[in-house]
């Protein structure tokens, strides 16, 4: 049987109040006070698609314990490399080794429900895992609806053949160049058409062709579908898709609009996610894919999936929160301000690309060493033996630390370094079974950092190199409780 | 076995810009001003001088790599000259290369000169900089009060301190830097602050706060050395020499390796010890009369306490709040304003420091004098707690 055998969610902690979004926007547009109840999800200044993409990533191995990864894919309109697999970099991040098939898909906001059937229809031949990451960090025009609407996030899905929690029943695909919105190589910013004619003559044709093809297919009545998952941005729609083709209302998932916003390519999966952890053993799912054309996957779940919870997993993310109405802050973070950043900040960020790459382990994967005389854990990992007692040459064998546990020894709340978000938190964290760093801390909340307090590891954004229009990456602290 | 330093080289005269917002000086400008007074009161001409060093700590924004900026600067007449730098120990580590000259035998009279010109970078604090290739992959872009600010919370977790005391004690030992700057016609700040001032400031890194923080200057300072045999042939009487010069620097064990507790420094309290040793100094506290410690922040000030043994483990919080380097306490610190009031133009520091030493050997030091010094501390330090170089000047009368 082949099928998704793990899962994993992630949405960045920050939730944007829309009122505040509102507040700033309402004097132009009067409509958007309208779409103003509840809150979006919103990247720190350190996170993108990558960054959150490994942080699902992250949670989906929670589950799916030491099982091998054959193959990554990253799926997202909204890669920060367009020369550069960046599923490559989540693979790295993951230390997932350096022998499996990696694969960035975009253009399209089926990106991810195309890569999953790929995956489904190759997993009855592969062995191990493969591993999906679907992740979006999308820009909208200030005082847009789309700004209102959106959110950022990512989810992972894991296909195999044992220990399936979902299995997979088939899936049909529905291809038509309907074009509701469109981003032209020059633009980071997509150009959409008119709603009600992308709901009518997009979401209500297609959604119903791909979808009658597949039950026919499977021998399935609409009705008897449990979890209908429909990404959308219109609030009204998945409700009617599902009522026009038989599909029972309280089937339809709540694409949380008002909690997270919408996450692009990201949110069928993320939403898939949602329906996974509550989904009783032989339940239907029904997961579609829209954007020029409709992707259509059913699913049956197994009676393993009660027992195959992530770590944090959709509900655990959706709950790890910070309310925030800084309007100025998200704009800022999202480069739509011409934002001063005061001299410190003008320093330039060359990008040593050699010197990177030699130290890729470290930055990427947060490898550390281990020394073979004495046992003394070091990172970074260098050719001499930290312990004074012993000094050993060459003696160290890599040791991952991404998953340590750290404690924080000295910390500070610095306010005149530059720093995307200021103050800059950082201290040194002492790792559990040895080795220390000192290193950023991120997601700090006021009051939450002291000698003492337990972080967790995340691989964030370091560094800009806007001259050369880089971005580079390393592992930062956060506190475990707050 | 090697036999030190001590009383083998003396210094024959010294010079020391006004320290401060120095708009209309170039680094030039600067290094003549102390060029000037020190050739003055050593008392010989310009071609006297056979080798010198120079420290600069901050290239880029400052006078350029190699020991040309100071030869074209002063005209030296194609002598040997040095460029060195230690970060915050440079200053120290231009007059250790002019004093080992002249102890080897290679040289009768050298000059060590440091300049720094801070002001030119165009905001406050120290100019953000790369920190070289590899660093700059993965540390923090710490600044160096969150770099020493860090020092406050391994202190506080050690000894179970609360938060009010140390920032009261951090308060005094800025209060009482301003009142000795106050008396310093050379120092870039000479009023003095309040407690209640100090304790209120806004944070500049927690639990740092404005008044925690030494000044942004320019300026430059340097010493002309030679054996005790010349200058006395040279007709100086009254001679103060060197006892003591320590350098000790990290080699990455209290960032790496579970040890250090982030409460002191290591490097310090190395380079103390062998200090003591080369001076010939048993008891720190009983022969010490004065100390000029690198007072970066007024946190860096109260730890140094304890590893200078001037203090004991956990008490300097306590001896701060009690006096005991006060103007008029067992120990004075930083009589002349410190770090604190003359800033910290990297380069000159360590010998600004030594200056004043030599000011009070001499009875020179005005207002501030103390009563008949002997010898004295001297204490630099570059980079982080966590990853560092630490310099110990010990000088003294030459008896």
């Amino acid at each position: 049987m082949s099928g998704i055998t793990a899962y994993g969610a992630y949405i960045p902690r920050t939730r944007l109040l829309k009122s505040a979004i509102a507040d700033a926007n309402d004097w132009f547009d009067a409509s958007l006070r309208g779409l103003a109840k509840g809150e979006r999800s919103v990247c720190n200044w350190d996170e993108d698609t990558i960054t959150m993409a490994v942080e699902a990533g992250q949670d989906c191995l929670s589950a799916l314990g030491t099982a091998d990864v054959n193959s990554l894919y990253l799926a997202s309109t909204t890669l920060p490399f367009l020369d550069r697999q960046n599923s490559v970099v989540a693979s790295q991040a993951l230390n997932l080794g350096s022998s499996l098939r990696t694969m960035d898909v975009a253009a399209s906001q089926r990106a991810a429900t195309s890569a999953l059937i790929s995956m489904l229809e190759a997993g009855a031949s592969a062995r191990g895992n493969a591993l999906l990451l679907a992740s979006e960090h999308r820009r909208s025009k200030c005082g847009s609806r789309a700004e209102m609407l959106w959110g950022d996030g990512a989810a992972a899905i894991a296909v195999g053949n044992e220990d399936v929690i979902a299995e997979y029943l088939g899936s049909e695909t529905y291809v038509t160049d309907f074009v509701d919105h469109y981003r032209g190589e020059d633009s980071t910013i997509d150009y959409e058409w008119e709603e009600r004619w992308i709901r009518d003559e997009g979401y209500m044709k297609s959604v119903p062709l791909a979808v009658s093809r597949l039950l026919e297919k499977t021998g399935v009545k609409a009705s008897e579908i449990a979890h209908f998952v429909l990404a959308s941005d219109q609030a009204r729609t998945p409700a009617a898709v599902a009522k026009a083709i038989g599909i029972a209302a309280d089937a339809v998932a709540d694409n949380h609009i008002g909690g997270i916003g919408v996450t692009g390519v990201a949110h069928p999966v993320l939403l898939l996610t949602s329906v996974l952890e509550k989904a009783k053993a032989g339940d239907l799912i029904l997961l579609t894919g829209f954007g020029q054309g409709t992707d259509a996957v059913l699913l049956r779940a197994t009676d393993a999936i009660a027992g195959k919870r992530p770590k944090t997993g959709f509900g655990g993310a959706l709950a790890r929160r910070r309310e925030d109405t800084n309007y100025n802050k998200f704009l800022s973070f999202n480069n739509l301000v011409d934002r001063e950043v005061g001299k410190r900040g003008e320093l330039d960020k060359q990008s040593y690309l050699a010197a990177m790459y030699r130290r890729k382990d470290l930055l990427t994967g947060f490898i550390g060493g281990k020394c073979r005389s004495c046992g003394t854990v070091q990172i970074p990992k260098e050719k001499y033996c930290v312990n004074p007692e012993c000094g050993a040459l060459d003696s160290q064998d890599d040791h991952p630390m991404a998953k340590a546990k750290g404690r924080v020894m000295t910390w500070t709340a610095d306010r005149l370094t530059f720093d995307w978000n200021p103050p800059a938190y950082f201290g040194l964290v002492e790792f559990e079974g040895g080795g220390r760093l000192m290193m950023d801390f991120t997601e700090v909340e006021p009051g939450g950092m002291d000698t003492g307090v337990e972080v967790s590891l995340h691989f964030r954004i370091r560094q800009f190199d806007n001259q050369r229009g880089f971005r580079k990456y390393f592992w930062k602290a956060t506190p475990v409780q707050q | 076995m090697a036999s030190g330093i001590k009383d083998k080289v003396v210094i024959l005269g010294m010079g020391c810009s006004k320290f401060g917002e120095r708009w209309d000086m170039s680094p030039a400008d600067l290094m003549s001003e102390a060029f000037e007074e020190g050739l003055a009161d050593a008392g010989i001409e310009k071609g006297q001088i056979q080798m010198a060093w120079f420290g600069a700590g901050i290239d880029a924004s400052n006078v350029g790599s190699s020991a040309m900026p100071l030869s074209i600067a002063l005209r030296l007449p194609n002598i040997p000259v040095t460029k060195v730098e230690n970060m915050c120990a440079t200053g120290t580590e231009a007059f250790r290369g002019a004093v080992y000259a002249v102890a080897s035998g290679a040289c009768d009279i050298a000059l060590a000169l440091g300049v720094e010109k801070l002001k030119d970078v165009g905001y406050g604090g120290l100019p953000q900089r790369t920190r070289g290739v590899e660093n700059d992959m993965y540390w923090p872009n710490l600044s160096a009060p969150g770099a020493f600010a860090q020092l406050a919370s391994g202190y506080r977790a050690k000894y179970g301190i609360e938060k009010a005391d140390l920032k009261r004690a951090m308060a005094h030992i800025s209060v009482k830097s301003h009142a000795n700057g106050a008396k310093n016609p050379k120092a870039h700040l000479q009023r003095e602050i309040t407690e209640e001032q100090a304790i209120n400031a806004p944070y500049i890194a927690e639990p740092i706060g404005l008044y925690d923080c030494c000044g942004v200057s320019d300026g430059a300072a340097c010493a002309i050395v030679c054996t005790p045999e010349i200058a006395r042939a040279l007709g100086k009487a009254d001679l103060v020499s060197v006892k003591a010069l320590q350098l000790a620097a990290s080699n990455g064990e209290e960032a790496g390796f579970s040890k250090w507790d982030g409460s002191y420094l290591q490097t310090t309290r190395v380079a103390a010890q062998n200090a003591y040793n080369e001076a010939g100094i048993s008891k720190p506290r009983e022969e010490i009369d004065m100390t000029e410690v690198h007072d970066c922040f007024s946190i860096t000030e109260l730890v140094t306490m304890e590893d200078l043994q001037l203090s004991d483990d956990g008490q300097a919080v306590w001896d701060v709040l009690n006096g005991d380097f006060d103007a008029d306490g067992r120990i004075p610190c930083q009589i002349d304003g410190g770090l604190k009031c003359f800033g910290h133009p990297i380069g000159a520091s360590g010998m600004r420091m030594i200056y004043e030493n030599y000011l009070q050997f001499h009875g020179r030091a005005g207002e501030r004098q103390l009563k008949n010094p002997r010898l004295a501390l001297n204490h630099n330090l570059g980079g982080f707690p966590h990853q560092n170089i630490c310099s110990i000047s010990i000088i003294g009368r030459y008896e």
